[in-house]
């Protein structure tokens, strides 16, 4: 349970220039999750958070999303109807031109063995909901830092 | 012996040398055959001194016949074909005999029937060393008469007569001595037939005669078994103890003795009789015969036993018979015996009562045995007079003669007979009726009652059985539910949480301004009560879920090793916010022996906040404390969350842990205020094999201990 107190700091810096971001350009998120407010809601944040952002409301939408944009990083709702999140990141995973991009795992099962599953699909992150939107921007911003922190990480696109 | 011719008279013979004597008498000397002595004499005479017939017959032992022996020129007939009767007095060959001198017998002199030659002859008589001695030994015949040939037949006759003396004499001699050598080995022969050992003494104690069965006992050959000769040796020495100890007594005397058999080394015993044979030719004996009397001893032994034996059968028998009286008194029904004339003559206790007047009795009970006297003779009687029926059954009514009750009796009556048949007397037995038919009437009832019971147990099994089932069913059916509501809840956080992600998330957006700008005070006050009970309902979809998980099975622990000090640390910044909207001071002690431990980080911290949130829910003003400390004892380490709050009634204290339970109802300000906190708190303690104490009193305050091993168990 995280304190709000916290929460309330980097939104009163206004945009913090993002980690990761390249020759000017923010990093591109892309957020899949079926539930249209929860994703409106980080989309509006993270976009307050300065990232450029994209959508999708299912499996087969965050593959032709993801071919179309080639994000930086997705949120993953593993819970989706359709091709769910697993489906959805074992495909992405596989395919060598998406392999790269990190996918940050975002579920309400906060069952024992949903974290395991998660990373053996290929997950890079994995977050519970319920996740408030500023952890949810620290987090992708801490992944995408280690990301670039790699010398090669910008080669294989 | 050859048939000479008759040679004529005037053939001269040349007179014998001393050396032609010594000859002949060397030859006697030599010879042992009387034939042969007599033979060489006759034949001498006629070589020597010119005789042509020559005869020497002898008389036989048994002095019946004068047989010849030898003869020269006899003729026709050989010296046995001579054979003259002793006891022919008055002839005059026999008449020979008893001269000292020879005698002419002339031709005509003697009998035709005679074996020899019919001439003239000499007779000269042979005798032993003693010239005078008669009868004679014998007769030497010669013939012709001469001078020279009665001086040398004289001669030879003197020679020959001692030296035939002697032979004869020599030759009776072991003839005795064979018949004396035959009586002793039949005496031996007859003595060994006897089976008791018989032995002849001498008074120095040793062995003269033995038989067989003694020689078994007391002789011992060399190269017999050591035992055998120890044995021998042993009786021998205990023989002549006995012997030396009877010795002196004149009369035979008997006595017992132990000896061991040499061959088979059992013990016998012998009675000793001993008598001392007085013999002046070769001294003082002593006869001693053993009869064997082990057997017989055996069979004294045997006789003893027998009577020993009686005796006891004879005591067996007393007590016997004391046991049967023991046995009739205590026989519930009366048994009376009466003699032939219907006389009570013996009965037992139960008949006592009936049929004696008790002491000091009243009248009428002394009234009532007369009659019950009277009842009992007649049916006696019945039974005396039937003739040849042995026995007797009937119903006979008798009174209590205190209590005047009247019973029904069955009574059987038997006769007794002696030995030879004849009536001594009669036995009754007298059974109560009205016992028998109480017995019968309760045994129903009992049966009644116990088959009634059977019933019962039979239903109540069955009824046991069928609730059994039904639990077992309820059981699964619950276990199913659980299951179930398990499930559910976990399907329902999960939800549960999607919208109010969304409202949190939108809410803390808000009160940051990230969409449309700062609000006015008032409406950020406002919103910030929505953000808190957001924040409260998603508390309590998570202790659902946590209490669904760990039901469910599904909350594994992570042991790690941490630092006490360091966990306290962190639950006292967590709690930091709320502590500082409070008035309550919050100390930590931590002590250095409780420093480490190896356990779930997590859900320690999960106990340890919720214990720490309750008791500053719960204490308005005052004190709490968190104290950690090291059990050495158990190994075990406990953190005591201590606070001065409201307090628990002793009544609440073990509700509070179950789920949904507070003891307090109010409102809540702060999160996990469900009633689930306690419950988790408990269930979490237990999967890490600790323990959640509780101490408290109304008003002054409370103390949850939680005592954890100090090393958590692997592999969980």
């Amino acid at each position: 349970m995280k304190s709000s107190k916290r929460a309330s700091e980097p939104a009163a810096e206004a945009a913090p220039p993002p980690a990761g971001a390249v020759n000017g350009a923010p990093p591109l998120v892309l957020v899949v999750d079926d539930y249209e407010d929860n994703r409106d809601m980080y989309l509006q944040y993270l976009q307050f958070a300065g990232l450029r952002v994209a959508e999708a409301a299912n499996g087969k939408e965050a593959l032709s999303k993801t071919a179309e944009l080639m994000p930086d990083l997705i949120v993953m709702d593993l819970s989706l109807p359709g091709v769910d999140g697993w489906q959805a990141t074992r495909v992405i995973k596989q395919d060598p031109t998406t392999r790269h991009i990190l996918v940050l795992a975002l579920t309400g099962h906060a069952l024992e063995g949903a974290s395991q599953s998660a990373r053996d699909a290929g997950c890079d992150g994995f977050l519970t909901k319920p996740c408030l939107p500023e952890d949810l921007c620290q987090e992708i911003q801490r992944m995408l830092g280690a990301a670039s922190a790699r010398p090669n990480a910008k080669t294989r696109r | 012996m050859a048939r000479v011719a008759v040679v004529p008279q005037t053939r001269r013979v040349p007179a014998a040398s001393n050396e032609e004597r010594l000859q002949l008498l060397e030859f006697l000397l030599v010879t042992h055959d009387v034939g042969e002595c007599a033979e060489r004499a006759v034949e001498w005479l006629a070589t020597h001194a010119g005789v042509r017939h020559a005869l020497c017959a002898a008389v036989d032992a048994g002095n019946a016949n004068l047989v010849g022996l030898a003869g020269h020129g006899l003729g026709r007939f050989t010296p046995s074909d001579f054979r003259l009767e002793v006891d022919q007095r008055g002839h005059p060959l026999v008449n020979v005999l008893t001269r000292l001198q020879p005698t002419v017998i002339p031709q005509n002199g003697y009998t035709e029937s005679v074996a020899i030659p019919q001439v003239p002859y000499l007779a000269v008589p042979l005798h032993g060393p003693v010239v005078d001695e008669e009868p004679r030994l014998g007769v030497l015949l010669v013939n012709p008469v001469l001078p020279r040939v009665v001086r040398e037949a004289r001669w030879v006759a003197d020679v020959l007569g001692p030296r035939i003396a002697h032979l004869r004499a020599y030759r009776g001699y072991a003839e005795n001595q064979r018949r004396l050598d035959r009586d002793r080995n039949l005496l031996q022969a007859v003595i060994d037939a006897v089976s008791d050992p018989i032995l002849l003494t001498d008074p120095e104690g040793r062995m003269l005669i033995a038989n067989n069965g003694a020689e078994r006992l007391f002789a011992s050959k060399e190269g017999e078994s050591e035992g055998r000769q120890r044995a021998v040796a042993l009786n021998n020495m205990l023989f002549s103890a006995a012997l030396s100890w009877s010795a002196a007594a004149a009369a035979p005397l008997r006595r017992e003795l132990l000896l061991v058999d040499p061959n088979e080394g059992a013990d016998l015993l012998f009675e000793l009789i001993s008598a001392v044979v007085m013999d002046t030719a070769h001294g003082t004996g002593v006869v001693s015969i053993l009869r064997n009397v082990t057997d017989l001893r055996r069979a004294t032994e045997e006789v003893e036993d027998n009577y020993r034996r009686l005796r006891e059968t004879e005591a067996e028998m007393r007590v016997e018979r004391d046991r049967l009286n023991l046995i009739i008194d205590s026989v519930a029904d009366p048994i009376l015996v009466t003699d032939v004339g219907g006389a009570i003559i013996m009965m037992n206790d139960p008949a006592e009562r009936l049929f004696t007047p008790p002491k000091d009795a009243p009248e009428e009970a002394v009234l009532r045995v007369g009659a019950n006297d009277a009842h009992f003779s007649s049916f006696v009687a019945n039974l005396l007079f039937s003739g040849e029926t042995m026995r007797y059954r009937g119903d006979i009514t008798l009174t209590e003669p205190l209590t005047g009750r009247t019973d029904p009796f069955e009574a059987v009556a038997g006769k007794i007979l002696s030995e030879h048949g004849e009536l001594i007397g009669v036995v009754t037995i007298l059974h109560d009726k009205a016992e028998a038919l109480e017995r019968e009437r309760l045994y129903e009832q009992l049966k009644l009652a116990s088959s009634e019971l059977e019933d019962k147990v039979a239903q109540a099994t069955a009824e046991l059985v069928r609730q059994n089932e039904l639990l077992r069913r309820q059981h699964i059916q619950l276990e199913q539910a659980s299951a179930l509501k398990s499930q559910f809840l976990a399907n329902m956080s999960h939800e549960f949480r999607t919208p109010l992600n969304a409202i949190l998330g939108y809410t803390s957006m808000l009160l940051q301004g990230v969409a449309g700008g700062e609000m006015a005070p008032p409406q950020k006050r406002n919103l910030a009560r929505v953000d808190s009970n957001a924040r409260h309902l998603m508390g309590l979809i998570n202790d659902i879920l946590d209490i669904s998980r760990i039901e469910a099975g599904k909350m594994p622990l992570h042991a790690t090793d941490f630092k006490v000090a360091d966990l306290v640390g962190e639950v006292m910044a967590e709690v930091e916010p709320i502590i500082a909207r409070t008035k309550v001071k919050v100390e930590t002690d931590v002590a250095a022996t409780a420093s480490k431990l190896f356990a779930d980080r997590q859900k320690l911290k999960q106990i340890v906040l919720n214990l720490l949130t309750n008791a500053l829910k719960f204490t308005p003003d005052g004190a709490v404390s968190v104290v950690a400390r090291y059990r050495p004892a158990s190994d075990e380490v406990s953190i005591a969350v201590i606070d001065t709050g409201i307090g628990i009634a002793p009544a609440d204290q073990e509700k509070i842990f179950e789920d949904f339970q507070q003891a307090d109802t109010s409102p809540t300000r702060q999160y996990s205020g469900a009633g689930l906190g306690l419950s988790i708190c408990r269930r979490l303690a237990d999967m890490m094999d600790g323990r959640i104490t509780l101490q408290s009193q109304v008003g002054k305050g409370s103390t949850f201990t939680l005592v954890l091993p100090r090393q958590a168990k692997r592999g969980r």
